[in-house]
Protein backbone atom coordinates (compact mmCIF):
# COMPACT_ATOMS: atom_id res chain seq x y z
CA UNK A 1 0.00 0.00 0.00
CA UNK A 2 1.29 3.48 -0.86
CA UNK A 3 1.27 5.81 1.88
CA UNK A 4 -1.94 8.04 0.25
CA UNK A 5 -3.40 4.86 1.51
CA UNK A 6 -2.76 4.95 4.87
CA UNK A 7 -3.91 8.02 4.68
CA UNK A 8 -7.02 7.92 2.67
CA UNK A 9 -7.99 4.92 5.41
CA UNK A 10 -7.03 7.41 8.83
CA UNK A 11 -9.34 10.39 6.96
CA UNK A 12 -12.09 7.83 6.55
CA UNK A 13 -12.34 7.08 10.18
CA UNK A 14 -11.55 10.36 11.17
CA UNK A 15 -14.31 11.58 13.03
CA UNK A 16 -13.27 15.13 11.60
CA UNK A 17 -14.19 13.68 8.13
CA UNK A 18 -17.15 15.73 6.35
CA UNK A 19 -19.65 13.02 5.67
CA UNK A 20 -22.45 13.34 8.32
CA UNK A 21 -21.55 10.56 10.95
CA UNK A 22 -21.67 13.08 13.37
CA UNK A 23 -25.17 13.69 13.51
CA UNK A 24 -25.40 9.70 14.48
CA UNK A 25 -25.44 7.58 17.37
CA UNK A 26 -25.82 4.13 16.41
CA UNK A 27 -29.06 3.68 18.95
CA UNK A 28 -26.93 5.14 21.82
CA UNK A 29 -28.90 8.12 22.62
CA UNK A 30 -32.26 5.78 22.28
CA UNK A 31 -30.03 3.80 25.13
CA UNK A 32 -29.87 6.60 27.06
CA UNK A 33 -33.03 7.59 27.25
CA UNK A 34 -34.38 4.26 28.43
CA UNK A 35 -31.58 4.42 31.27
CA UNK A 36 -30.00 1.19 29.45
CA UNK A 37 -26.16 3.34 29.20
CA UNK A 38 -25.48 5.60 31.90
CA UNK A 39 -22.00 4.73 33.12
CA UNK A 40 -18.58 3.86 31.26
CA UNK A 41 -18.52 0.59 31.85
CA UNK A 42 -22.25 0.08 30.52
CA UNK A 43 -20.96 1.83 27.24
CA UNK A 44 -18.25 -0.80 27.08
CA UNK A 45 -20.97 -3.71 26.83
CA UNK A 46 -23.09 -0.86 24.35
CA UNK A 47 -20.01 -0.95 22.41
CA UNK A 48 -19.15 -4.63 22.23
CA UNK A 49 -22.25 -5.46 21.10
CA UNK A 50 -22.15 -2.72 18.29
CA UNK A 51 -19.01 -4.12 17.23
CA UNK A 52 -20.75 -7.82 16.93
CA UNK A 53 -23.99 -6.65 15.42
CA UNK A 54 -23.79 -3.88 13.33
CA UNK A 55 -19.70 -3.13 13.28
CA UNK A 56 -19.24 -7.21 11.79
CA UNK A 57 -21.58 -6.51 9.47
CA UNK A 58 -20.78 -3.19 8.25
CA UNK A 59 -16.81 -4.46 8.09
CA UNK A 60 -17.66 -7.49 5.77
CA UNK A 61 -19.83 -5.74 3.26
CA UNK A 62 -16.74 -3.02 3.71
CA UNK A 63 -14.17 -5.96 2.67
CA UNK A 64 -16.02 -7.19 -0.22
CA UNK A 65 -16.78 -3.25 -1.83
CA UNK A 66 -12.97 -2.91 -1.81
CA UNK A 67 -12.35 -6.22 -3.43
CA UNK A 68 -15.25 -5.76 -6.42
CA UNK A 69 -14.45 -2.16 -6.34
CA UNK A 70 -11.10 -2.89 -7.41
CA UNK A 71 -12.08 -6.03 -9.35
CA UNK A 72 -14.30 -3.34 -11.45
CA UNK A 73 -17.72 -4.61 -10.25
CA UNK A 74 -20.30 -3.10 -12.57
CA UNK A 75 -23.67 -1.39 -12.11
CA UNK A 76 -25.70 -5.00 -11.94
CA UNK A 77 -23.17 -6.45 -9.52
CA UNK A 78 -24.02 -3.15 -7.54
CA UNK A 79 -27.40 -3.38 -7.66
CA UNK A 80 -27.46 -7.05 -5.62
CA UNK A 81 -24.96 -5.89 -3.75
CA UNK A 82 -27.29 -3.32 -2.50
CA UNK A 83 -30.07 -5.87 -2.03
CA UNK A 84 -28.13 -8.11 -0.09
CA UNK A 85 -26.98 -5.27 2.70
CA UNK A 86 -30.58 -4.51 2.85
CA UNK A 87 -32.35 -7.92 3.55
CA UNK A 88 -29.21 -7.94 6.24
CA UNK A 89 -30.33 -5.03 8.06
CA UNK A 90 -34.18 -5.73 8.77
CA UNK A 91 -34.43 -2.32 10.61
CA UNK A 92 -35.64 0.56 8.05
CA UNK A 93 -34.68 3.08 10.55
CA UNK A 94 -30.92 1.51 10.54
CA UNK A 95 -31.24 1.35 6.52
CA UNK A 96 -32.13 5.02 6.40
CA UNK A 97 -29.13 5.92 8.74
CA UNK A 98 -26.71 3.34 6.36
CA UNK A 99 -27.67 4.92 3.42
CA UNK A 100 -27.50 9.10 4.81
CA UNK A 101 -24.01 8.30 5.94
CA UNK A 102 -23.57 6.32 2.48
CA UNK A 103 -24.85 9.46 0.43
CA UNK A 104 -22.86 12.05 2.76
CA UNK A 105 -19.65 9.94 2.69
CA UNK A 106 -19.47 9.94 -1.37
CA UNK A 107 -20.40 13.17 -1.35
CA UNK A 108 -17.29 13.62 0.78
CA UNK A 109 -15.41 10.88 -1.36
CA UNK A 110 -16.15 12.27 -4.67
CA UNK A 111 -14.11 15.62 -3.98
CA UNK A 112 -10.77 13.29 -2.72
CA UNK A 113 -10.77 10.09 -4.17
CA UNK A 114 -12.82 10.23 -7.15
CA UNK A 115 -12.89 6.88 -9.00
CA UNK A 116 -14.79 5.27 -12.19
CA UNK A 117 -15.55 2.21 -9.26
CA UNK A 118 -17.14 5.35 -6.99
CA UNK A 119 -19.30 6.37 -10.49
CA UNK A 120 -20.36 2.98 -10.75
CA UNK A 121 -21.52 2.32 -7.86
CA UNK A 122 -23.42 5.88 -7.87
CA UNK A 123 -24.92 5.36 -11.00
CA UNK A 124 -26.47 1.63 -9.32
CA UNK A 125 -27.79 3.89 -6.85
CA UNK A 126 -27.23 7.61 -5.81
CA UNK A 127 -28.04 6.36 -1.63
CA UNK A 128 -25.37 3.73 -1.25
CA UNK A 129 -24.90 1.90 1.97
CA UNK A 130 -22.04 3.32 4.02
CA UNK A 131 -20.13 -0.09 4.14
CA UNK A 132 -19.96 -0.65 0.32
CA UNK A 133 -19.29 3.51 0.01
CA UNK A 134 -16.18 3.38 2.39
CA UNK A 135 -15.08 -0.34 0.28
CA UNK A 136 -15.11 1.51 -2.99
CA UNK A 137 -13.38 4.34 -1.53
CA UNK A 138 -10.78 2.68 -0.28
CA UNK A 139 -10.83 -0.15 -3.20
CA UNK A 140 -11.73 1.73 -6.27
CA UNK A 141 -8.97 4.37 -5.77
CA UNK A 142 -6.38 1.45 -5.08
CA UNK A 143 -5.57 3.81 -1.86
CA UNK A 144 -6.69 0.21 0.57
CA UNK A 145 -6.89 -3.51 1.63
CA UNK A 146 -10.36 -5.54 2.10
CA UNK A 147 -8.91 -5.50 5.48
CA UNK A 148 -8.27 -1.42 6.14
CA UNK A 149 -11.53 -1.04 4.72
CA UNK A 150 -12.98 -3.64 7.48
CA UNK A 151 -11.31 -2.13 10.12
CA UNK A 152 -12.87 1.07 9.05
CA UNK A 153 -16.23 -0.03 9.06
CA UNK A 154 -16.24 -1.53 12.55
CA UNK A 155 -14.05 1.24 14.06
CA UNK A 156 -16.96 3.87 13.06
CA UNK A 157 -19.42 1.83 14.02
CA UNK A 158 -17.80 2.41 17.66
CA UNK A 159 -16.41 5.92 17.30
CA UNK A 160 -19.71 7.40 16.52
CA UNK A 161 -21.71 5.80 19.43
CA UNK A 162 -18.69 6.72 22.10
CA UNK A 163 -18.90 10.53 20.78
CA UNK A 164 -22.54 10.29 20.96
CA UNK A 165 -22.22 8.88 24.98
CA UNK A 166 -19.85 11.97 26.05
CA UNK A 167 -22.42 14.31 24.39
CA UNK A 168 -25.70 13.09 25.65
CA UNK A 169 -24.64 11.71 29.78
CA UNK A 170 -21.18 14.48 29.68
CA UNK A 171 -19.15 11.28 30.17
CA UNK A 172 -15.28 11.25 30.42
CA UNK A 173 -13.78 11.47 27.52
CA UNK A 174 -11.01 9.83 28.68
CA UNK A 175 -13.01 6.74 29.52
CA UNK A 176 -15.25 6.83 26.85
CA UNK A 177 -12.31 6.62 24.65
CA UNK A 178 -10.50 3.81 26.55
CA UNK A 179 -14.03 1.62 26.31
CA UNK A 180 -13.15 2.34 22.58
CA UNK A 181 -9.70 1.41 22.66
CA UNK A 182 -10.48 -1.56 24.52
CA UNK A 183 -11.35 -3.55 22.11
CA UNK A 184 -8.72 -3.23 19.76
CA UNK A 185 -7.57 -7.12 19.77
CA UNK A 186 -11.33 -7.72 18.90
CA UNK A 187 -11.93 -5.46 16.40
CA UNK A 188 -8.85 -6.72 14.47
CA UNK A 189 -10.46 -10.14 14.80
CA UNK A 190 -13.76 -8.91 12.97
CA UNK A 191 -11.78 -7.53 10.00
CA UNK A 192 -9.44 -10.41 9.98
CA UNK A 193 -12.71 -12.45 9.33
CA UNK A 194 -14.56 -10.34 6.98
CA UNK A 195 -11.66 -10.15 4.60
CA UNK A 196 -11.53 -13.93 4.65
CA UNK A 197 -14.94 -13.67 3.01
CA UNK A 198 -14.24 -11.30 0.09
CA UNK A 199 -14.52 -12.75 -3.27
CA UNK A 200 -17.69 -14.85 -1.82
CA UNK A 201 -21.01 -14.12 -3.85
CA UNK A 202 -22.93 -11.23 -2.08
CA UNK A 203 -25.52 -13.41 -1.16
CA UNK A 204 -23.67 -15.81 0.53
CA UNK A 205 -21.98 -13.37 2.37
CA UNK A 206 -22.14 -13.62 6.48
CA UNK A 207 -25.30 -12.20 8.06
CA UNK A 208 -24.19 -11.23 11.34
CA UNK A 209 -26.84 -9.42 13.36
CA UNK A 210 -28.04 -7.80 17.10
CA UNK A 211 -31.82 -7.95 17.35
CA UNK A 212 -31.37 -5.29 20.41
CA UNK A 213 -30.00 -2.62 18.07
CA UNK A 214 -32.33 -3.16 15.36
CA UNK A 215 -35.34 -2.53 17.79
CA UNK A 216 -33.35 0.25 19.03
CA UNK A 217 -33.32 2.38 16.29
CA UNK A 218 -36.59 1.62 15.36
CA UNK A 219 -37.66 2.97 18.69
CA UNK A 220 -35.47 6.17 18.22
CA UNK A 221 -37.61 6.92 14.86
CA UNK A 222 -40.77 5.89 16.45
CA UNK A 223 -39.97 8.81 20.24
CA UNK A 224 -38.10 11.56 17.27
CA UNK A 225 -41.89 11.82 16.10
CA UNK A 226 -43.28 12.35 19.80
CA UNK A 227 -40.36 14.13 21.41
CA UNK A 228 -37.25 16.00 20.69
CA UNK A 229 -34.43 13.32 19.95
CA UNK A 230 -30.86 15.35 18.92
CA UNK A 231 -29.39 12.59 16.85
CA UNK A 232 -30.52 11.10 13.36
CA UNK A 233 -30.35 7.72 14.91
CA UNK B 1 -4.67 38.31 5.66
CA UNK B 2 -2.99 37.64 2.17
CA UNK B 3 0.66 37.12 3.41
CA UNK B 4 1.62 37.42 -0.59
CA UNK B 5 -0.05 39.19 -3.79
CA UNK B 6 1.06 40.16 -7.35
CA UNK B 7 1.43 43.31 -7.10
CA UNK B 8 5.15 43.09 -5.61
CA UNK B 9 4.79 43.68 -2.16
CA UNK B 10 3.97 41.45 1.12
CA UNK B 11 1.64 42.34 3.63
CA UNK B 12 2.39 41.76 7.03
CA UNK B 13 0.21 38.48 8.45
CA UNK B 14 -1.95 39.41 11.24
CA UNK B 15 -3.46 36.95 13.23
CA UNK B 16 -5.94 38.74 15.39
CA UNK B 17 -9.05 37.08 14.67
CA UNK B 18 -11.28 40.09 16.07
CA UNK B 19 -9.79 41.94 12.67
CA UNK B 20 -12.93 42.71 10.29
CA UNK B 21 -12.18 41.58 6.61
CA UNK B 22 -14.43 40.51 3.91
CA UNK B 23 -14.84 36.83 3.40
CA UNK B 24 -11.59 36.27 1.19
CA UNK B 25 -13.39 33.68 -1.18
CA UNK B 26 -15.37 33.79 -3.95
CA UNK B 27 -19.21 32.45 -2.61
CA UNK B 28 -19.96 28.75 -3.58
CA UNK B 29 -22.92 29.83 -5.29
CA UNK B 30 -23.10 28.48 -9.09
CA UNK B 31 -25.17 26.76 -11.76
CA UNK B 32 -28.52 26.14 -11.43
CA UNK B 33 -29.25 25.95 -7.70
CA UNK B 34 -31.19 28.18 -4.97
CA UNK B 35 -29.54 30.50 -3.36
CA UNK B 36 -28.58 29.53 0.30
CA UNK B 37 -28.37 32.52 3.02
CA UNK B 38 -27.48 31.38 6.67
CA UNK B 39 -29.00 32.74 9.88
CA UNK B 40 -26.73 32.46 12.56
CA UNK B 41 -26.07 34.21 16.33
CA UNK B 42 -26.78 33.33 19.66
CA UNK B 43 -29.84 31.70 21.49
CA UNK B 44 -32.60 33.73 21.98
CA UNK B 45 -31.54 36.59 19.60
CA UNK B 46 -34.34 36.10 17.40
CA UNK B 47 -33.61 33.91 14.45
CA UNK B 48 -36.63 32.35 13.99
CA UNK B 49 -38.30 35.49 14.12
CA UNK B 50 -36.44 37.12 11.90
CA UNK B 51 -36.63 33.66 9.18
CA UNK B 52 -40.51 33.92 10.01
CA UNK B 53 -40.72 38.11 8.95
CA UNK B 54 -38.36 37.38 5.50
CA UNK B 55 -41.04 34.60 5.19
CA UNK B 56 -43.95 37.12 5.02
CA UNK B 57 -41.92 39.47 3.04
CA UNK B 58 -40.37 37.65 0.63
CA UNK B 59 -42.62 34.24 -0.06
CA UNK B 60 -45.04 36.24 -1.84
CA UNK B 61 -42.13 37.48 -4.25
CA UNK B 62 -40.09 34.54 -4.93
CA UNK B 63 -40.16 30.42 -3.69
CA UNK B 64 -38.66 29.62 -0.52
CA UNK B 65 -37.62 27.09 1.69
CA UNK B 66 -36.35 27.33 5.46
CA UNK B 67 -33.89 24.55 6.64
CA UNK B 68 -34.06 25.09 10.67
CA UNK B 69 -31.22 23.50 12.60
CA UNK B 70 -32.74 24.27 16.23
CA UNK B 71 -32.36 21.07 19.02
CA UNK B 72 -35.93 21.95 19.15
CA UNK B 73 -37.10 21.56 15.84
CA UNK B 74 -40.34 20.96 15.85
CA UNK B 75 -40.90 23.92 18.22
CA UNK B 76 -38.82 26.34 15.05
CA UNK B 77 -40.92 24.33 12.95
CA UNK B 78 -43.86 24.44 14.44
CA UNK B 79 -43.63 28.39 15.00
CA UNK B 80 -43.37 28.71 11.51
CA UNK B 81 -46.23 26.58 10.47
CA UNK B 82 -48.60 28.68 13.07
CA UNK B 83 -47.18 32.02 12.27
CA UNK B 84 -48.81 31.12 8.71
CA UNK B 85 -45.55 31.95 7.04
CA UNK B 86 -44.94 28.58 5.45
CA UNK B 87 -46.15 25.61 4.46
CA UNK B 88 -44.43 22.43 6.66
CA UNK B 89 -43.60 20.93 3.75
CA UNK B 90 -41.14 23.92 2.79
CA UNK B 91 -39.44 23.95 6.48
CA UNK B 92 -36.45 21.01 6.88
CA UNK B 93 -35.74 19.88 10.14
CA UNK B 94 -31.60 18.89 10.90
CA UNK B 95 -30.60 16.76 13.53
CA UNK B 96 -27.50 18.34 14.68
CA UNK B 97 -26.12 15.66 17.12
CA UNK B 98 -25.76 17.90 19.86
CA UNK B 99 -23.78 20.05 17.81
CA UNK B 100 -25.13 22.72 16.22
CA UNK B 101 -21.86 24.70 14.71
CA UNK B 102 -20.47 21.59 13.50
CA UNK B 103 -23.65 20.41 11.41
CA UNK B 104 -23.15 24.38 9.73
CA UNK B 105 -19.76 24.61 9.53
CA UNK B 106 -17.22 21.70 10.09
CA UNK B 107 -19.92 18.91 8.64
CA UNK B 108 -22.52 20.47 6.41
CA UNK B 109 -23.55 16.86 5.10
CA UNK B 110 -26.65 16.74 7.27
CA UNK B 111 -27.66 20.84 6.00
CA UNK B 112 -26.99 19.76 2.21
CA UNK B 113 -29.42 16.72 2.62
CA UNK B 114 -31.91 18.79 4.25
CA UNK B 115 -31.32 21.25 1.11
CA UNK B 116 -31.82 18.32 -1.49
CA UNK B 117 -34.85 17.52 -0.08
CA UNK B 118 -36.56 20.83 -0.47
CA UNK B 119 -35.09 21.14 -4.03
CA UNK B 120 -36.60 17.72 -4.66
CA UNK B 121 -39.99 18.39 -3.30
CA UNK B 122 -40.42 22.12 -4.86
CA UNK B 123 -38.01 21.88 -8.00
CA UNK B 124 -38.78 25.67 -8.71
CA UNK B 125 -37.60 26.95 -4.97
CA UNK B 126 -34.79 29.83 -5.31
CA UNK B 127 -34.31 30.59 -1.71
CA UNK B 128 -33.41 28.55 0.99
CA UNK B 129 -32.83 30.00 4.56
CA UNK B 130 -31.02 27.91 6.55
CA UNK B 131 -31.12 28.97 10.77
CA UNK B 132 -28.60 27.82 12.39
CA UNK B 133 -29.39 26.41 16.54
CA UNK B 134 -28.39 28.91 18.76
CA UNK B 135 -24.46 28.50 19.23
CA UNK B 136 -21.46 31.07 20.24
CA UNK B 137 -20.23 33.58 19.13
CA UNK B 138 -17.64 31.45 16.79
CA UNK B 139 -20.08 30.23 15.07
CA UNK B 140 -20.20 30.63 11.25
CA UNK B 141 -21.98 28.66 8.04
CA UNK B 142 -19.17 27.19 5.84
CA UNK B 143 -19.07 28.56 1.98
CA UNK B 144 -19.74 25.23 1.13
CA UNK B 145 -23.54 25.65 2.60
CA UNK B 146 -23.89 29.42 2.99
CA UNK B 147 -23.48 31.55 -0.03
CA UNK B 148 -23.70 34.12 2.00
CA UNK B 149 -24.84 34.86 6.10
CA UNK B 150 -26.75 36.74 8.84
CA UNK B 151 -24.85 37.14 12.14
CA UNK B 152 -28.11 37.74 14.46
CA UNK B 153 -27.06 39.49 17.82
CA UNK B 154 -29.66 41.31 20.40
CA UNK B 155 -29.53 44.42 22.74
CA UNK B 156 -31.03 42.49 25.61
CA UNK B 157 -27.44 39.94 25.13
CA UNK B 158 -25.96 42.99 26.39
CA UNK B 159 -24.53 46.45 24.35
CA UNK B 160 -20.92 44.77 24.59
CA UNK B 161 -21.62 41.90 21.88
CA UNK B 162 -20.22 43.55 19.12
CA UNK B 163 -17.30 44.43 20.94
CA UNK B 164 -16.53 41.04 21.79
CA UNK B 165 -15.77 40.46 18.30
CA UNK B 166 -15.84 36.57 16.92
CA UNK B 167 -16.24 35.84 13.63
CA UNK B 168 -19.59 35.80 13.30
CA UNK B 169 -19.53 39.46 14.36
CA UNK B 170 -16.55 40.16 11.88
CA UNK B 171 -17.27 37.97 9.08
CA UNK B 172 -20.83 37.78 8.49
CA UNK B 173 -22.09 39.44 5.34
CA UNK B 174 -24.76 40.78 7.40
CA UNK B 175 -24.77 41.95 10.71
CA UNK B 176 -28.52 41.97 12.75
CA UNK B 177 -28.66 43.82 15.41
CA UNK B 178 -31.95 42.87 17.03
CA UNK B 179 -34.83 44.15 19.46
CA UNK B 180 -33.85 47.73 19.53
CA UNK B 181 -37.12 48.53 20.94
CA UNK B 182 -35.77 47.25 24.47
CA UNK B 183 -32.57 49.01 24.42
CA UNK B 184 -33.76 51.22 27.06
CA UNK B 185 -35.33 48.67 29.09
CA UNK B 186 -32.45 46.81 29.13
CA UNK B 187 -29.93 49.75 29.48
CA UNK B 188 -27.95 49.28 26.54
CA UNK B 189 -26.88 52.30 24.81
CA UNK B 190 -27.00 51.59 20.97
CA UNK B 191 -24.60 54.57 20.18
CA UNK B 192 -22.10 52.10 21.26
CA UNK B 193 -23.16 49.36 20.17
CA UNK B 194 -23.41 50.47 16.79
CA UNK B 195 -20.03 52.34 16.77
CA UNK B 196 -18.89 48.97 18.06
CA UNK B 197 -19.82 46.99 15.22
CA UNK B 198 -18.56 49.43 12.77
CA UNK B 199 -15.52 49.32 14.09
CA UNK B 200 -15.42 45.40 13.95
CA UNK B 201 -16.54 44.90 10.79
CA UNK B 202 -15.41 48.18 8.45
CA UNK B 203 -16.94 48.08 5.38
CA UNK B 204 -19.27 45.27 6.63
CA UNK B 205 -23.01 46.17 7.06
CA UNK B 206 -24.96 46.50 9.96
CA UNK B 207 -28.63 46.60 10.29
CA UNK B 208 -30.31 47.51 13.73
CA UNK B 209 -34.21 46.27 13.90
CA UNK B 210 -36.82 45.72 16.08
CA UNK B 211 -39.30 43.13 14.71
CA UNK B 212 -42.55 44.67 16.93
CA UNK B 213 -41.78 48.10 15.17
CA UNK B 214 -41.24 46.76 11.87
CA UNK B 215 -42.74 42.97 11.86
CA UNK B 216 -41.29 42.46 8.12
CA UNK B 217 -38.24 43.34 8.77
CA UNK B 218 -37.93 45.64 5.33
CA UNK B 219 -34.04 46.52 5.49
CA UNK B 220 -32.92 42.96 6.04
CA UNK B 221 -35.20 41.84 3.37
CA UNK B 222 -34.05 44.47 0.97
CA UNK B 223 -30.32 43.30 1.52
CA UNK B 224 -31.58 39.62 0.82
CA UNK B 225 -33.22 40.95 -2.68
CA UNK B 226 -29.88 42.13 -3.60
CA UNK B 227 -28.40 39.02 -2.59
CA UNK B 228 -30.89 37.55 -4.88
CA UNK B 229 -30.17 39.64 -7.72
CA UNK B 230 -26.15 39.44 -7.55
CA UNK B 231 -25.84 35.98 -6.37
CA UNK B 232 -28.93 33.80 -7.83
CA UNK B 233 -27.62 31.29 -10.39
CA UNK B 234 -29.57 31.66 -13.22
CA UNK B 235 -32.76 28.99 -14.10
Amino acid sequence: MTTSGRLAMLALADARFPGGGHVHSGGLEEATHRGVVTRPEELREFLFGRLHGTGELAAVFAAAATHSAAGGAGRQYWLRFDAELDARTPSPAQRDASRAQGRGTARAGRVAWPSSALDELLAATARPHHATVLGVLLGGSGNGTPRDAAAVAAYLALSGSASAAVRLLGLDPFAANAAVTELGPELDRVAERAADTVGDDPADLPAPSAPALDLLAEAHQRHHREEVRLFAS
Amino acid sequence: MRAEHDHGHNHPVNFDPTVAEPDPFEPASAGDRPLRIGLGGPVGSGKTALTAALCRTLGAEIELGVVTNDIYTTEDADFLIKAGVLDADRIEAVQTGACPHTAIRDDITANLDAVERLQQRHPGVRLVLVESGGDNLTAVFSRGLADAQVFVVDVAGGDKVPRKGGPGVTTADLLVINKIDLAERVGADMEVMLSDAHRMRGELPVIAQSLTDTPRAPEVAAWVRQRLAAGAPAR
